[in-house]
């Protein structure tokens, strides 16, 4: 089964840019993602630029509206995501788990809809 | 057919059900179609047995033929092959595996592969809501209809319907496995379970002195439940303490009302009425969990501590040989491994017992100030008690009545009431009372 893991972390508690924390927390993502691309779980991920460098499109009655900025204002905000492959829940909670953000924010685990129940 | 014969096949049942139940849970993965599957199996049973005699393993038998109803109905019902695609194949996976002489279903690492076990884990995994577990527990291990399972949660039966399609939903989709977790992962899991089976204690609890009565009694599942657990996970001992702490309370249940329904507080009770079995069996678990506690040089826990105090009450002959001292310091340890306001009302219940009432009241004043208690009647029902027990007859009237309005049933409310009768009588009765006129 395919999961998404979804990492949200308050942008507001972002440390600075040149801090050791910072440098601390780049050195953690690099080595776990060197890791989970090893194994056979990784399918992809990626950082994200914060939410202030996003855009929202919704479509109404033909017309594009765009607002500057996440779909909804939240506590924390997504930060970036890694696409695994795992036999069940809880490897991919494990998995989870392992990325450096879930000490200081949160994980989301989303099953991914498998193909074949897409193709009525 | 016999008489004989078909009660032997409803013994068969009571008491294979539930491990039938689970191994077709795990082969169908779904749990309608599981007891359905299950009782056209038994149907056949009472059919064929009366000719072929009763066989050898009739469990083995009721899964067996259970499987092929689900998969006759797989053959001819396009509709249901629809809804289940993969239900095929597990199912001639699983005939293979047995004529190859291996069970029905894979053994996990090197745990018990009880199929009740597996159930139990399934149902009360953490990424389920508490809630939900529960119900899930109730439907599954304890077999309440639907309905009787709304009634529990006050809800009604199409939302429970609704409820419990959805969390298998999740199961199936957000693919949770249907087996005991790793050793490693044993403890925090068990914990999970355990809260589970204490809410249902707790639900039964209440039940039994509200209004609502369910066929089945929860207590009592609950405690099976827990002694279940306990059965299949011997090297944790967290079930032990609570499964003594759960046969602690229910041993009171002759003795908790009276004849009209009535509260019996516990220090008014007819302790010739409590279940002395029960609690000796209680008592010989928690030594065993204590033992276990000191050997491993772990902490006691939320249950153990619990239990302790329960166990305190349980084994005082009268009410005045309650060891308040020790069940005040036991509440004192309870709040630094488990704090919570509940926690420290009792604690400060137990030190007027200990100390006196101006000392309890103290306590009970700053958890007022404190607010966390604001709709729980039990605040201020312990602060008339105590109030009453120093003759402050106008608080207490006072206390009685804030008690009165947060009050949830029949029964507490007709025993408030008794108190703010009598303490509005012995008020007027005071001398103070007419100079205060």
């Amino acid at each position: 089964m395919q999961y998404l893991l979804l990492i949200y972390h308050n942008e507001a508690t972002t440390p600075d840019p040149d801090s050791p924390e910072m440098a601390a927390g780049r050195k953690a993502y690099a080595d776990f993602t060197t890791e989970i691309r090893e194994s056979a779980h990784f399918k992809g991920g990626n950082a994200l630029l914060p939410s202030t460098h996003a855009t929202s499109v919704r479509v109404r009655d033909g017309k594009t509206l765009l607002t500057d900025g996440p779909f909804a204002e939240t506590a924390e905000q997504l930060a970036g995501y890694y696409l695994i492959e795992a036999a069940n829940l809880d490897d991919a909670i494990a998995i989870g788990a392992r990325i450096p953000g879930a000490k200081w924010g949160s994980i989301e685990v989303r099953p991914v809809r498998a193909m074949a129940t897409l193709v009525a | 057919m016999g008489p004989e014969l078909s009660q032997r096949i409803e013994r068969i049942y009571t008491d294979e059900r539930d491990r039938i139940l689970a191994t077709l849970i795990g082969l169908l993965r779904d749990f309608d179609l599981a007891e359905e599957a299950m009782q056209e199996a038994f149907a056949a049973a009472l059919a064929q047995w009366g000719g072929s005699g009763i066989p050898e393993n009739p469990r083995a038998w009721i899964v067996s033929a259970a499987r092929h109803k689900a998969l006759d109905r797989l053959r001819r019902d396009t509709a249901f092959r629809a809804k289940f695609p993969d239900l095929q194949r597990s199912i001639q996976e699983a005939d293979a595996k047995e004529s190859e002489g291996n069970p029905p279903v894979p053994e996990t690492d090197d745990t018990i592969a009880d199929d009740r076990l597996r159930l139990i884990f399934t149902c009360c995994h953490p990424a389920l809501a508490t809630e939900a577990q529960v119900a899930l527990t109730l439907r599954t291990l304890c077999g309440l209809t639907t309905g009787e399972i709304a009634r529990v949660f006050l809800v009604p039966p199409q939302t429970m319907a609704q409820r419990l399609v959805r969390v298998q939903r999740k199961i199936t989709e957000a693919g949770i496995p249907y087996e005991v977790p790793p050793e490693a992962s044993l403890p925090s899991r068990v914990d999970s379970v355990l809260v589970t089976i204490y809410l249902i204690f707790t639900a039964g609890y209440t039940a039994s002195a509200g209004e609502f009565l369910l066929k089945t009694d929860l207590c009592t599942e609950a405690i099976r439940l827990g002694r279940l657990l306990a059965s299949l996970v011997p090297q944790q001992s967290e079930p032990r303490a609570l499964l003594a702490l759960m046969l602690f309370h229910d041993s009171r249940r002759n003795a908790r009302t009276d004849s009209e329904g009535d509260i019996v507080l516990l220090e008014d009770q007819d302790r010739a009425l409590w279940n002395h079995a029960a609690i000796q069996e209680g008592v010989e678990l928690l030594a065993g969990v204590l033992h276990d506690a000191l050997r491993n040089g772990t902490a006691g826990s939320r249950y153990s501590i619990e239990a302790q105090i329960a166990s305190i009450h349980a084994t005082s002959a009268t009410p005045q040989d309650t060891n308040w001292p020790r069940i005040a310091a036991l509440y004192a340890e309870l709040r630094e491994l488990a704090p919570s306001p509940v926690v420290e009302l009792n604690e400060a219940v137990a030190i007027a017992m200990a100390e006196g009432p101006e000392a309890g009241l103290e306590r009970l004043a700053a958890l007022e100030r404190s607010g966390q208690l604001a709709n729980y009647h039990l605040l201020p029902a312990a602060q008339a008690r105590l109030l009453d027990q120093l003759e402050r007859w106008p608080e207490a009237i006072d206390h009685y009545t804030r008690a009165l309005a947060l009050a949830r049933n029949e029964p507490e409310r007709r025993f408030l009431n008794a108190r703010l009768d009598r303490a509005r009588q012995l008020n007027s009765q005071s001398p103070s009372y007419s100079s205060n006129r």
